[in-house]
């Protein structure tokens, strides 16, 4: 077992052992914190696996939101059954469709292109009767699968989101591996190589979209559970912007950089709002985020993940294995 | 809707159009010339606004002067505070791919915006418009037109067309162009790449801040400005072809169009007509109106 | 030797609860936007709730305040977390807050499902007080549709027939104007037409000409903050100041006349506070506030200082003892605050009954011009107290 495969187990272990220490605050935040860890898996995939730089992965999240509570029936509870998998196909229908019609361009464009769709999904639900406008939409009852799972109970949602999360990330690890995976990064690495080998890249780039746009949408379903209430701010740009500094201080490439860059985020957004270490500064928590996001791209390029590595070199010399950093290319 | 209306509606679009001009030409110049995306692009338009305010008594109580002084002194010091980023910050996002520039400038935004609220505050602010300016235009019984506005659309203009001639007809113009198609190529040619970059930089930047100087009588200052503007002003890089001028002032005034008359005509669906026709045209020419000018 | 000192330690420890019971102090959590667009109001309000407990000794209904504080950046998005931290990490008695009214819903809504005793020193939206209200929930501030109706009022009695409205387009925009409509057209007025760009977008230039194209009586708005700012002085500049009377919700001209200077000269806005209303206590107030924070009070400064009365009386009744829910919120329920706007009491839905003042802009302030509405009650429609 490698050192990569000890560390992720370790992870895993810790979160399933952490509520028997934790409160309820404890339950809650780290549940919130592994909702966001599932939407940076899902943009590894589209960025760091097949650099495809999406400036819209907050649309997909807000699609799966919305639709948990426009498909839930008012005043009873819906179905896990059905409901978790409408969520996940709606936001990835509308990533194939944006896939579609964005996989056209390159470099930046695809970038703006990205974000121009996240930002109309933004706006149907901000400023028509869709979405309940600014002011977002509740769901009035959190949905139930049969007797034995109501996910209203806040330990059984910390459950089903851990439980999601392994999946999610297991799922992922797996299909890595395999020949569509093994593609996806000859894409990442270099295009017209591949289409010169005789693939055609372009289904490939558009199942990788919609597979990462189906993810995000299954983050989104559980963030609309979690906290029984959605708003158009969930897909803004800002929040766009906040997953791809979780991949990045992460450390992109690595699955585990998205796990990792979810909860460095967090856990500094809680520190700098910190009266005990800040005082009265902490009200101006945005300046050290802000720096912090600036000093981790500068200095960190390989994220938090290849901080190890990065040290090793500095007192060692000795290059990093292979396989351990990889560094995702955009394509100009 | 009759004649008159529409065209003052026409008049309308025209101004916001080529408002939004001044501060994308920055941008697609950064983005163009120097292939950085630059996120922090509405930070400098808001800072112009507050400069604007900020400066104003410093200004007065110096040496006399009014909101053109004012102008004078905010467009050197943001000349300088470009130079001093680009050497500073800038320099180093060249050779980096564009999601570490859009994240390291996503960061900048925050810092800036903090930095804003920690020396001049929260409050909202206006700015006077000058005495000479403050005139206004009858347009038809009920409406008048303010000059300030024509004013605003006259710079505007002005530095299109100054724009235009130092990028044809000058030599700077001429190594600008061609350090933005070959860089290695001009350095060998003895031309100091390095000192182009950082004084195209820092016009880019001076144009942005003057932009929210001059338009912070309309707008008025209030934190926030800065993102409202920035992201249209990326979708008016896009359309109009990234370091393409053209393409810029093409792509502003078709933005103000859309805007103003989806506001009267389909007001629910205001916001989200500008995203769809950026998508529409970026489906029909995936590079923009034109390529890099 | 050592095991009696050990039984002794350990006694002492196990005893410390029973003397801390009354002498702990309250937990008072601050949700309020310290960033971003709202951050001015945020700090008023901050500033009058201390203002009123310093005032009282630091000490309501004699347990000593503790404050607890959370930045809500004003985004609904993130509001479940930040009062999840002030409920469920820092363990607060009371909840404070707050300014967005997307957020608040957020925050009424986990105090609904929790029992936690809110207190909402701003956020009009309608809901707090109607479909979201609740015993535990309590408003220092308006809801949005009273200034709106004030208004109305007023409007149709100066004779204007034809009105176009204009606002953002969320729910404060919205239910304003739809107080003002329902008293405007139950006097006989009509409203032409109902403008509106989406929320925080502030290029009006083309709805003015819509306006001056219409030529309506008079024009009724709400805009706040900047968008209030730029809207005065579009408005102005536009010539429609001279031409078609304006009209707006207090929060038009609220906090933005220094921006606005002369534009926003002479207009009627309602509210309900106003800058001089030269009552003594409103001068005890001002005064107070003054020295100590070296800065003229607000509406917003108003609010906050009212949700600590409201605490306080709460508090003295049942002697600080908070697990007497039900006399703590009777005990606010009857109470007379004696606030600097005037002394108001709380309504069925919790949301005060009050004056809702008539201001007319003098020079820098909101001069009183006379009372639009005198003790108006928010239908608190959907709450089923």
């Amino acid at each position: 077992m490698s050192m990569k495969t000890i560390f992720v187990f370790t992870c895993f272990a810790a979160l399933v052992l952490w509520p028997l220490s934790a409160g309820s605050y404890g339950i809650d935040l780290v549940t919130k914190i592994m909702i966001y860890a599932i939407l940076a898996l899902s943009l590894e995939l589209a960025v760091g696996t097949t650099g495809l730089v999406c400036f819209g992965q907050a649309g997909f999240f807000g699609i799966g939101a919305y639709a948990a509570v426009l498909l839930s029936p008012q005043g009873e509870a819906a179905a896990l059954w059905w409901l978790l998998p409408a969520c996940v196909v709606a936001a990835g229908l509308y990533a194939m469709v944006v896939g579609a019609l964005s996989l056209r361009t390159k470099g930046v464009y695809f970038i703006m292109v990205t974000l121009a769709f996240a930002q109309m999904a933004y706006y149907v639900v901000h400023d028509t009767s869709l979405g309940g406008g600014t002011d977002g939409i509740y769901l009035t009852m959190k949905p139930v699968l049969g007797d034995w799972l109501d996910l209203d109970k806040p330990l059984v949602m910390y459950a089903f989101t851990l439980l999601g999360l392994m999946l999610a990330f297991a799922f992922l690890s797996l299909l890595l591996r395999s020949p569509f995976g093994r593609a996806l990064a000859g894409i990442r690495v270099n295009e017209q190589r591949m289409r010169a080998t005789g693939f055609s890249t372009y289904p490939y780039k558009l199942a990788a979209f919609t597979l990462s746009g189906a993810m995000a949408g299954f983050a989104g379903f559980l963030f609309a559970v979690k906290d029984g209430f959605v708003n158009p701010e969930l897909m803004s740009w800002h929040q766009s912007g906040a997953v791809l500094v979780m991949i990045i201080l992460g450390g992109l490439g690595h699955l585990r950089g998205a796990l990792i860059g979810a909860f460095a985020f967090a856990l500094l957004q809680e520190l700098f709002q910190n009266e005990a270490v800040f005082g009265a500064f902490a009200k101006h928590w945005h300046l050290g985020l802000g720096l912090t996001i600036i000093a981790s791209v500068a200095l960190l390029p390989r994220g938090l993940v290849g901080v190890l590595g990065q040290l090793r070199e500095r007192l060692v010399g000795r290059p990093m294995r292979r396989g351990a950093a990889p560094i995702a290319e955009v394509r100009p | 809707m009759d004649l008159a209306t529409f065209l003052i509606q026409c008049l309308n679009s025209l101004q916001y159009g080529l408002l939004l001009f001044l501060v994308a030409s920055g941008l697609t110049l950064i983005f163009g010339i120097m292939g950085v995306i630059n996120l922090a692009h509405g930070s400098f338009y808001m800072i112009g606004a507050y400069m604007a305010f900020a400066l104003a008594p410093i200004v007065a109580a110096t040496f006399g002067g009014g909101f053109f002084s004012t102008l004078l002194v905010g467009t050197v010091l943001a000349v300088l505070m470009g130079y001093l980023l680009e050497w500073a910050f800038f320099s180093f996002l060249y050779e980096r791919e564009h999601l570490q520039q859009v994240l390291m400038t996503y960061g900048l935004i925050l810092v800036f915006e903090e930095l804003r609220s920690v020396l001049v505050g929260n409050e909202v602010h206006g700015v006077q418009v000058p005495a000479i300016l403050s005139a206004t235009l009858p347009l038809g019984e009920v409406m008048t037109y303010p000059v300030y506005r024509l004013f605003v659309s006259g710079v505007c203009l002005a530095l299109a067309a100054g724009m235009w001639f130092v990028f044809t007809r000058t030599r700077l113009g001429m190594m600008i162009r061609a350090g933005s198609t070959n860089r290695e190529m001009v350095q060998s040619l003895g031309i100091d790449i390095k000192f182009l970059y950082r004084v195209v930089f820092a016009a880019g930047v001076a144009i942005a801040v003057l932009a929210g100087m001059v338009a912070a009588p309309v707008s008025s200052v209030y934190p926030g400005m800065g993102n409202q503007m920035l992201i249209v002003c990326f979708v008016i890089v896009v359309i109009g072809g990234i370091g393409s001028i053209r393409g810029a002032l093409l792509a502003a005034l078709l933005i103000g169009a859309v805007d103003t008359f989806g506001k009267v005509l389909l007001p629910s669906a205001a916001g989200v007509l500008v995203y769809v026709l950026m998508a529409l045209i970026l489906l029909w020419r995936p590079d923009g109106f034109f390529k890099a000018a | 030797m050592m095991k009696m000192k050990r039984i002794a330690l350990a006694v002492a420890l196990l005893s410390l609860p029973l003397f801390a019971q009354a002498q702990s102090k309250v937990k008072v959590g601050l949700m309020l936007p310290y960033s971003g667009t709202f951050a001015a109001l945020g700090a008023a309000i901050e500033n009058g709730f201390r203002l009123y407990v310093a005032e009282q000794g630091g000490k309501l209904g004699g347990r000593e305040v503790e404050f607890f504080k959370v930045d809500d950046e004003s985004d609904p998005s993130k509001a479940t977390d930040n009062v999840n931290k002030l409920i469920k990490r820092d363990n607060v008695d009371i909840l404070v807050g707050t300014v967005h009214s997307g957020v608040a819903m957020a925050m009424a809504r986990v105090a609904k499902d929790s029992g936690a005793v809110l207190i909402v020193p701003n956020a009009g939206a309608d809901g707090v007080t109607g479909a979201m209200c609740a015993p535990n929930i309590f408003r220092s501030s308006f809801s949005n549709w009273q200034p709106g109706y004030a208004m109305g009022e007023v409007v149709a009695k100066k004779g204007h027939k034809k009105v176009v409205t204009i606002t953002w387009k969320y729910a404060a925009g919205d239910e304003s104007v739809r107080g003002f409509k329902e008293a405007f057209e139950k006097a006989g007025g009509q409203v032409v037409k109902e403008l509106s760009l989406p929320f925080p977008n502030v290029e009006f230039q083309a709805l003015l000409t819509e306006i001056a194209a219409s030529k309506p009586d008079a024009v009724y708005t709400f805009f706040a903050g900047g968008g209030a700012v730029k809207f005065v002085k579009d408005y102005a500049s536009a010539g429609l100041k001279k031409t078609i009377p304006l009209y707006g919700a207090g929060f038009l001209t609220d906090g933005t006349l220094e921006a606005q200077g002369a534009d926003a000269e002479g207009l009627l806005t309602t509210l309900h506070y106003a800058d001089s209303l030269g009552t003594p206590r409103d001068n005890a107030f001002r005064l107070s506030y003054a020295k100590s924070y070296k800065l003229q009070p607000d509406v917003y400064a108003v609010q906050g200082y009212d949700a600590a009365q409201m605490l306080g009386v709460g508090l003295a009744a049942v002697k600080g003892d908070l697990g007497k829910k039900a006399e703590f919120v009777s005990a606010i329920e009857k109470a007379k605050i004696d606030s600097p706007r005037g002394t108001f009491m709380l309504g069925k839905s919790h949301n005060p009954v009050q004056d809702i003042y008539l201001r007319q802009v003098t020079g820098k302030e909101n001069k009183l011009a006379g009372i639009a509405s005198k003790a108006l009650a928010d239908p608190g429609r959907g709450c089923k107290l």
